[in-house]
């Protein structure tokens, strides 16, 4: 224990180590919040999207502290509810019922919203009610929807309405609805808008809710993707996957190679030379094809990669390394002393030897654990990577896929990268100054 | 004693580490004559070492305190700067045999081009006039010629060590400092080494400051002997009466625990630790392992002269 | 076999096979060329040579360490040179070696309770009796208070604490041998009697055999009965400590304690009389008498070309010598 006291003690003259170590905490903190926080269960859930899970998320919308480079408001996501309130229904004596809603919101931004979308439920038990949708906007201009007869629920998704479009001759459907003219020529209007929902409901317990989404471009603290999805979700959860890969490959690897090393070292002949030549076998092998292939033809999922990983750098050049180290050490004075009182070859190998090598370990296994994380970034980019976990490679595949730097979305690489080089950066200045507190020669003081 | 080739005066070396200061030298008064040998006697830890690397101004980074006057035939070289020192002392006054130097030397030159170096170097001398020089040396120290073209691996310990002395007296400085020089050979190498040692002394116009803990061997060469203790010398006197009657009771004790292979003395030993050079204790260093301590050892004794020349750090000769 | 007799060896071959050339001959280090002698209870032994002699691997082939070419190591009637593993095991509880650098004896990462317990866990010993043997041990080596000691780590000690809890490991599993390689040239000259004497102690409280690996005639002498002179893989003269002092038989031990100085101003005065040459490689020794070419009493053609056989020109006072060959043999 005094040991480690005194180590970071030592540590702490090192202002990379105090920078390094900080951001490490930082991630691993983040980490640790967001399993809490969004179980995994949960995140898988929201990433694979689906039906009704990112409905009323815009599309590439940017993060919303990009406001602060903005001169212009940009506009956030409105949700207007008839659940919430303004909604009229009247008995009608011939056994219908009419609906009359008003959605009103107040749009005060300096730039079109991203999309506009209704969505209607109606409960009835054979006629569906005839729904007729006026627009009113603030300048007092009127748009009128096509009529609908919804079902259970009907997305009207007013955006894509092209008949619509073509009707009104306008560029969009958002120019058209918030700017000032029948086509939206005009300037944007800024004010009170209203969605009126006349409906005629043909059973007396027949009911009609309506919901207005008028999606924004900006959201959340990471902004979203084409598929809708929250940023955040996936940079969060990134943490955790990507320091738990790092971690697992670098342990698995660095502890196999050990053992390897170490055994063979012992024991000498013919088992030494045998790994020695697989290690250099290994050596040559391309690794990133090797993971390639695996992932093309057999699997992408994370811990078959793992795996993969883990058994491809076990026979590394560490071994080497480490076999120098061994070779040294197996005629140590106290190595020597333990034959002489009967120790076995597996009590010395791992009680003595080991112990003895791991602090020099330390430092190479901090460093190692970004390498791994970029290397599962680089499997993703390339398209291999799980389809179902949310990782920061996986991001950065993404955005490639949907062209995102030719099309201006450049928060949705930067994000992801940063993070990577945070990443990088914190276990690679944490690991130098590991390195300088246990080999000492390489101290300054 | 004091027209002599070598005189030191309160020579300190402190030496800053996480832990606090190390004084392992601390005040160090001495004076040597030409063709002569001094021995410097001391367990680890004493600062004997040190004490080379003072003298010859071979310092590592994190020194904090190094002052003194060190007066190599009459001229002070302590204000020198680090260049004229190189140039005029270093190799050229005072030359240094290390601790296990035979696994200094360059493994892959000749040991003769290695010898030459300094004669290159420092007198810029032409290689075939330089290696007639060489020559000279080795058969000095008794390297037999045809080695001259060998490399170091190929020779033995003993043989190695002999180049490293060659290499300390090619530039025929008038003194040579041996830190342990045969603490790693045999018997009978240590006896061929010694014997070359003495030869030279006779032969040549060379003094040794010869820094040991083996008492024994150190009484082939010594004409004087100098003791040190945590830092300090605590007794300084020829060779003859310390090594029959030393007077500090550490040379004392220290003699009394050097089995003799020809008579049958009893063994004693010291009991306890030599202080820690970074927590010195008040008064004399040696008192709380003293058996005639008294009162007075509460107060660091001066270098004390007796009578007949000697000189001891006890208050027990006042 | 004397029932008195500890240990027994029998011309004793340890040779380290040295690879080479990939298609070169392969030639071997004769570390140990024909050793033979006999040890009995209690009894200490000094093995004095130089670096090279092959002392160090007379040592260890005692120990078990290495497994001799040629030869019978015999203890307490079990062969050991060709043992299985269940004696090999038995053998180790008997002999217990202390070596030459206290600090790379004991493992830096455990403490001196952890580096006692090792040998008792090994040889299967129960907790309570582990613990009661471990404080035993440190009360007979004098590291007290035990409290104290227990939870340090190799390096806070003293090179002679260090020692003696390498001593202290060699005699938990009460053996009946010890095998001390230089145990005492790595530390200060007021240390070394300090230890030298702990292990008389030792040895005369447990009845003790012991067996000092060392160059250092001087110190050694004081501490045990009888000296082997070992010289190029070969015991050259083995005796009594008196006799081999009062009367050397082998030109070499007479070379060996001419050049050994005590101290004495006088030293300074006169050189001394030392063999020219080096020690014999043990990969090509000299044909007949190792010590042949740096001997000044070699008669040729006896002494370089048959090695002479082991004479007794005074009661268990024997060498390696063609001088003696009148003498019985």
């Amino acid at each position: 224990m005094t040991a480690l006291r005194a180590g970071l003690r030592q540590l702490r003259q090192y202002p990379s180590a105090i920078i390094g170590m900080t951001m490490v905490l930082i991630l691993l903190g983040l980490s640790l919040v967001t399993v809490l926080t969004i179980p995994y269960s949960e995140a898988i859930r929201l990433w694979r999207g689906g039906a009704g899970v990112w409905d009323e998320s815009p599309e590439l919308a940017r993060p919303t502290w990009f406001q602060l480079f903005s001169a212009r408001k940009l506009p956030k996501t409105i949700i207007i509810d008839t659940r919430q309130g303004g909604k009229a229904m009247a008995d009608q004596p011939d056994g219908t019922r009419l609906v009359n809603a008003s959605l009103r919101f107040e749009f005060p931004y300096d730039e079109l919203p991203s999309a506009v979308g209704l969505w209607l439920h109606a409960t009835y038990k054979e006629a569906q009610p005839f729904v007729v949708l006026t627009w009113r906007k603030p300048n007092g201009e009127e748009i009128a929807f096509e009529e609908r007869t919804p079902r259970q629920t009907d997305r009207y998704f007013v955006s894509r309405d092209e008949r619509l479009r073509e009707r009104l001759q306008a560029r969009s459907i958002e120019e058209a609805l918030f700017s000032a003219g029948p086509s939206g020529n005009g300037a944007l209007l800024r004010g009170t808008y209203e969605l009126a929902v006349e409906g005629i409901l043909f059973e007396p317990d027949a009911d009609l809710e309506a919901r207005l989404v008028v999606y924004g471009k900006v959201h959340g603290i990471a902004g979203t993707d084409a598929q809708r999805r929250d940023l955040s979700v996936a940079l969060l959860w990134g943490t955790p996957i990507a320091l738990t890969f790092g971690l697992l490959a670098a342990v698995g690897t660095t502890i196999f190679s050990l053992m390897i090393s170490a055994v063979g070292t012992w024991f000498g002949g013919r088992l030494d030379a045998i790994i020695q030549r697989l290690t250099e076998v290994n050596a040559m092998l391309p690794g990133l094809t090797l993971l390639v292939m695996i992932g093309m033809f057999y699997s992408r999922s994370l811990w078959v990669m793992l795996l993969a990983i883990i058994l491809l750098n076990m026979f590394s050049l560490g071994i080497k390394t480490y076999r120098a180290i061994f070779l040294s050490l197996k005629e140590a004075p106290y190595i020597e002393a333990a034959r002489t009182y009967g120790a076995g070859s597996f009590r010395i190998i791992f009680r003595y030897m080991i112990p003895r090598v791991i602090p020099m370990l330390i430092p190479a296994f901090v460093t190692a654990i970004p390498g791994f994380v970029f290397l599962e970034a680089s499997l993703s980019i390339l398209g291999l990577g799980d389809p179902d976990i949310p990782t920061w490679g996986k991001l950065l595949f993404d955005a490639y896929a949907n062209e995102a730097l030719f099309k201006g979305y450049y928060y949705w690489v930067l994000e992801p990268a940063a993070l990577l080089m945070i990443t990088g950066m914190s276990f690679a200045m944490s690991g130098f100054a590991l390195d300088r507190m246990f080999n000492p020669r390489l101290r300054t003081a | 004693m004091n027209n002599g080739l070598l005189q030191v005066e309160e020579l300190r070396l402190h030496y800053r580490t996480t832990q606090g200061v190390v004084q392992a030298v601390d005040g160090v008064t001495f004076s040597l004559a030409p063709r002569q040998a001094l021995a410097v006697l001391g367990e680890s830890g004493c600062g004997k070492s040190s004490l080379a690397r003072a003298i010859l101004r071979l310092l590592p980074r994190n020194v904090e305190v190094y002052d003194g006057c060190v007066r190599v035939n009459g001229l002070d070289v302590m204000p020198l700067d680090e260049e004229q020192f190189r140039r005029d002392v270093r190799w050229s006054k005072i030359s240094i045999v290390m601790q296990a130097a035979m696994n200094a030397l360059n493994p892959v030159l000749r040991v003769a081009d290695q010898v030459s170096e300094p004669l290159l170097v420092h007198q810029g001398q032409q290689r075939d006039v330089a290696l007639a020089c060489v020559r000279d040396v080795f058969q000095m120290v008794g390297v037999p010629l045809d080695f001259m073209g060998r490399y170091a691996f190929e020779l033995s310990g003993g043989m190695r060590q002999r180049v490293i002395l060659a290499m300390a007296l090619i530039l025929k400085p008038p003194l040579v400092l041996l830190d342990e020089p045969t603490s790693a050979l045999d018997v009978l190498t240590q006896a061929n080494i010694m014997n070359v040692l003495k030869r030279l002394k006779r032969d040549t116009n060379t003094s040794f400051i010869l820094i040991t803990h083996d008492i024994a061997t150190s009484s082939e060469l010594a004409d004087q002997v100098a003791v040190m203790y945590a830092g300090q010398l605590v007794e300084i006197s020829d060779a003859g009466r310390f090594f029959r009657e030393p007077l500090h009771p550490y040379s004392q004790k220290l003699m009394a625990s050097v089995p003799r292979l020809r008579d049958d003395t009893k063994l004693a030993y010291i009991p306890g630790r030599p202080p820690s050079l970074i927590d010195l204790p008040r008064g004399c260093r040696f008192a709380p392992r003293c058996p005639q301590r008294f009162a007075r050892c509460d107060q660091d004794p001066p270098m004390i002269r007796t009578e007949d020349g000697r000189q001891v750090r006890c208050w027990l000769y006042e | 076999m004397d029932p008195s007799t500890l240990l027994s060896v029998r011309n004793l071959h340890t040779w380290y096979e040295l690879r080479q050339r990939a298609f070169g001959r392969a030639g071997y280090v004769r570390a140990v060329d024909g050793v033979t002698f006999d040890l009995a209870a209690g009894e200490t032994i000094a093995v004095v040579g130089e670096s090279g002699c092959g002392k160090s691997s007379l040592a260890k082939t005692i120990l078990g360490l290495y497994r001799p070419r040629q030869g019978e190591i015999v203890f307490q009637g079990q062969p050991i040179h060709a043992a299985n593993a269940a004696t090999l095991r038995w053998y180790r509880r008997q002999v217990g070696f202390v070596q030459q650098d206290p600090y790379g004896a004991l493992p830096p990462f455990m403490n001196v309770h952890r580096i006692l317990a090792e040998p008792l866990i090994i040889h299967g010993i129960r907790k309570t009796q582990r613990e009661e043997r471990i404080r035993e041990v440190l009360e007979e080596v004098k590291l007290v208070p035990m409290a104290d000691f227990m939870t340090k780590y190799p390096h806070m000690l003293s090179g002679g604490q260090q020692q003696r809890v390498v001593i202290a490991r060699a005699i938990l599993l009460q053996p009946k041998l010890i095998v001390a390689d230089e145990p005492v040239s790595m530390l200060d000259a007021s240390v070394r009697v300090e230890i030298l004497e702990l292990l008389r102690n030792l040895q005369s409280a447990h009845r003790l055999a012991v067996i000092y690996i060392t160059h250092d005639l001087s110190a050694v002498r004081h501490f045990s009965e009888r000296i082997f002179v070992m010289y190029g893989g070969k015991i050259v003269e083995k005796g009594r400590v008196a006799d081999l002092l009062r009367n050397p038989l082998h030109p070499y031990t007479r070379a060996l304690l001419r050049a050994i100085p005590d101290a004495d101003a006088a030293n300074a005065e006169t050189d001394r009389d030392v063999p020219p040459g080096e020690p014999p490689s043990l990969l090509h020794p000299p044909p007949g008498c190792r010590f042949h070419p740096r001997c000044p009493l070699v008669t040729p053609g006896l002494c370089d070309t048959q090695e002479p056989p082991e004479f007794e020109p005074e009661p268990l006072h024997l060498t390696l010598c063609w001088l003696y060959k009148d003498a019985k043999s």
